[in-house]
């Protein structure tokens, strides 16, 4: 074995995890969309009492809190390579990135409010 | 002067301008992906979450929620933002394709840039010709 090979490479060795986990939440966001569409289809479009009737399921509420949790993790991944590749001086980058977080914890609050603050 | 004889050691030109370098088509496709994902982050977010939970309240609120997509500009948002979401599902499925090694050689590559973005513009069609 060459000297140095067990050697971990440098990095921050979250990689493989953000190309995973941007695919796997990817598959989330595009089968709940399907699902939303096939659910307006099926109904022939969508009015006041149906919308409300499908919001007021919990099993709709919890796959909405799942797609909204996947499409938060996205969004970071996505926002956050962006800044990586644009944002190069480290306090412009630092400050955009907080700004990321600051919404995606303010889209969080704001969706289970949605969710859960109305009977 | 000849070319040749011109002295080499004066700076050459660094041509790293992106914005006059003729980018291939998977590139536009590329750059397309993360500017309407960005804009689906800052706008499309917040407008759904606005949109679901106001029209959550009652018969009227859901008729406010619908009422701007009857004004051009209303509609204009709609349809870009409606663009921005079909374009970047479809870019995104041509990512999973490629990860898989379906269409990786530069033919094919170049293929499925120019059909994401056909098929993109015509959904898009689809959703201006039953906004208007």
């Amino acid at each position: 074995m060459v000297a140095g090979a067990d050697k971990l490479p440098v990095g921050a060795h979250y990689g493989l995890r953000d190309w995973l986990s941007q695919r796997v939440t990817a598959i989330v966001i595009t089968l709940y969309s399907a699902l939303v569409l096939g659910i307006v289809l099926w109904h022939g479009g969508l009015d006041y009492a149906t919308f409300r009737t499908l919001f007021a399921g919990n099993a709709f509420r919890v796959g909405t809190f799942l797609f909204m949790a996947s499409l938060g993790w996205h969004a970071w991944v996505g926002m956050r390579n962006i800044l990586m590749d644009y944002a190069k001086p480290y306090g412009l980058r630092l400050m955009l990135e907080i700004v990321v977080v600051c919404l995606l914890v303010a889209y969080g609050g704001w969706t289970i409010a949605v969710l859960w603050g109305q009977s | 002067m000849a070319a040749a004889d011109r002295p080499v050691d004066k700076p050459r030109p660094v041509y790293l301008n992106a914005f006059a370098i003729r980018q291939p088509l998977p590139a536009i496709v590329s750059i397309l992906h993360r500017i309407s994902g960005t804009l689906l982050f800052l706008a499309g977010i917040p407008l759904l979450l606005w949109g679901v939970q106001r029209s959550l309240r009652s018969p009227e609120d859901f008729a406010a929620v619908i009422a701007p997509l009857g004004t051009p500009l209303g509609k204009l948002v709609f349809l870009v933002l409606a663009w921005c979401y079909l374009y970047h599902l479809l870019a995104g499925l041509r990512h999973l394709a490629l990860d898989v090694h379906v269409g990786v050689r530069l033919a094919p590559a170049r293929a499925s840039a120019a059909l994401v973005l056909v098929l993109s513009i015509l959904l898009a069609l689809i959703v201006a010709v039953r906004l208007w």
